[in-house]
């Protein structure tokens, strides 16, 4: 290489940098060095002032011995084995029916979009109303029909069964029309002419969805299992606002990881304890990542 | 008629029930949240349900503005998602002109390290990132909302998928017609990814606004407050003004519904042309 063009090189180098700079200052700042600092903190004991005191696998013993953090992590589990599957199914075929030529089409899919752009605290408020025990309008509904009084119907926002159907309903509802236009947009790519191959072999509508849809979607479902996935875990916002009161406080039957690490770390003010809950956080996350990219590999193979 | 045909009309039925059933089951909620706004306390949970109050009492509308600060939430709400929806969208189609179109020194470790964080959740990390700002005295500042919101992965990695797919030879033929890099950039990519950039703006713009979280933890002084924990706020302060709730809870929605009515059509189209797709 002449000087001339490693010159050039070198000036061509700068110009991409400082396309990026601005974006990566932010982002190295805010992001990656948060990280860093996440990962020695979960090794250490430090309540925010004095000097960080290195435990190494303290938190992550106690933690296994904590009750409330334990349970925690079994409402996040069970929380998004329904969801998941749920959502993507419901999603799908939301998405199916508005890809095909109906009339109102725009309509429909404006309107299950809605919900996902709505503001959280207002569509939850409304949720916990009209889920009320004792005077809302879907238990008055469940009272005339079945005759019984509402004492005795589901409690659904304090009890822990039909919390969890509450919350898993509201999930869906909110989040539905979101997965919806992302499998719409991987319906565009399906070849057409693969539908017309199969209708002249004589496959029926459900062969052709199986043969034909769902193999050319499954990158698409791919992705929105990693995200719905990944969405689950990290739910916080949905519980505390359809189940806490003024004091922000979430029971035993509805905590979820992420307020315990909220509690941990900005009530009790416990940093390295909470760190080391971030740490569960961010293994769960990268585990199940890693497994659907392998999945998603092994089957595109 | 034959079999076929009312094969397929019995099918059009089934569709367009289950559609009436999802679109009633979405505008439900909104319906009775609505309806309510425009009660007295006392019948929001009338049953059956009045759908249109005998005498809607307007005056809901006039009184939340005076039992909570909701003027000074809105426009703490604006200012944050217009700064941090400004500065997402510029520094993500810049940064991600370089990843999509530039070769440099660096390009494929920089560009992992984007894509490695898309998949870490921000609340693995907000604990230290707390810490962080706090010493540096952004703790109860909006600042600390516009730095941790502005500038995400994610949004350089949606532009520069658009970006891959604007040909390598418009950029070629600017370059020969003298055009600098950033005047590719300004001339030829933005122009040409107008859908991508509808897309971004929309979604950052309704995380910030519906960001619950982050306020939640940097601002605890109700002046700084944004709608959502000021919505919360006045929702488990004042717990039996139903019909007030509800009122508060219409008009924190309304700016997101024109935000979004008004972008809608290339949203659809921006979300399945840029898309996200695995």
């Amino acid at each position: 290489m002449t000087t001339n063009q490693s010159k050039l090189k070198r000036k061509n180098d700068l110009i991409a940098y400082s396309f990026i700079l601005p974006n990566f200052l932010g982002f190295a700042f805010f992001t990656l060095v948060p990280m860093i600092f996440s990962f020695v903190l979960a090794f250490a004991k430090w309540k925010g002032t004095g000097n960080i005191e290195f435990v190494f696998f303290d938190n992550f013993k106690k933690l296994a011995n904590d009750r409330a953090f334990v349970k925690s992590l079994s409402n996040t589990a069970i929380y998004t084995v329904l969801v998941v599957p749920l959502t993507l199914i419901m999603s799908l075929v939301l998405a199916m029916v508005l890809n095909m030529s109906i009339k109102g089409r725009n309509f429909f899919r404006t309107v299950s979009f809605f919900p996902y752009v709505a503001s959280l605290v207002a569509v939850a408020t409304v949720w916990r109303f009209v889920f009320s025990p004792a005077v809302g309008p879907v238990n008055m509904l469940l009272s005339k029909l079945t005759g019984k009084a509402t004492n005795t119907l589901p409690y659904w926002t304090t009890h822990p069964g039909p919390a969890m159907v509450l919350v898993v309903m509201f999930s869906i509802w909110k989040n539905m029309g979101y997965y919806m236009v992302i499998f719409l947009a991987g319906l565009q790519s399906v070849n057409e002419e693969l539908y017309e191959v199969a209708s002249l072999d004589g496959a029926n509508a459900w062969q052709r969805f199986t043969n034909v849809t769902l193999p050319q979607l499954a990158p698409t479902t791919f992705f929105v299992t990693i995200m719905l996935t990944i969405s689950s875990f990290k739910v916080y916002d949905i519980f505390l606002n359809l189940f806490a009161g003024g004091d922000n406080q979430l029971s035993d039957a509805t905590r979820v990881l992420v307020y315990q690490i909220y509690n941990t770390a900005f009530r009790s003010l416990d940093y390295g304890y909470a760190s080391a809950m971030s740490m569960i956080l961010f293994v769960i996350v990268l585990v199940i990542t890693l497994l659907q990219f392998y999945g998603e590999r092994k089957i595109s193979e | 008629m034959n079999l076929n045909q009312k094969m397929k009309t019995g099918y059009k039925v089934l569709i367009y029930f289950l559609l009436l059933l999802v679109t009633l089951m979405t505008i439900y909620p909104f319906a009775w949240m609505i309806s309510s706004s425009l009660k007295e306390n006392k019948d929001v949970f009338n049953f059956p349900i009045e759908w249109i109050p005998g005498t809607p009492r307007w005056k809901n509308y006039v009184e939340i503005w005076q039992k909570i600060p909701l003027g000074i939430f809105m426009k703490n709400t604006v200012k944050l998602s217009v700064i941090v929806t400004f500065l997402q969208v510029l520094t993500s189609s810049f940064a991600a002109y370089a990843f999509a179109k530039l070769d440099f020194k660096g390009k494929n470790i920089l560009f992992m390290c984007y894509i490695a964080t898309i998949a870490i959740p921000w609340q693995a990390y907000m604990v230290p990132q707390f810490i962080m700002m706090s010493s540096m005295g952004l703790n109860n500042t909006h600042l600390a909302i516009i730095c941790l919101q502005a500038f995400s992965a994610f949004g350089v990695f949606m532009m520069r998928q658009f970006y891959m797919k604007i040909p390598d030879e418009l950029c070629e033929a600017a370059r020969i017609d003298g055009l600098s890099e950033y005047g590719i950039w300004l001339r030829i990519m933005v122009p040409n990814s107008m859908p991508a950039i509808t897309t971004l703006i929309i979604f950052t713009f309704v995380t910030t606004w519906n960001d619950f979280l982050g306020p939640q933890i940097y601002l605890t002084e109700t002046r700084l407050k944004t709608i959502q924990i000021g919505l919360r706020m006045f929702s488990t302060q004042y717990t039996s003004d139903y019909a007030l709730i509800m009122a508060a809870s219409v008009a924190t929605l309304i700016p997101v519904l024109i935000v979004f009515l008004s972008l809608q059509k290339y949203f659809v189209q921006g979300m399945m042309s840029s898309a996200v797709k695995g």
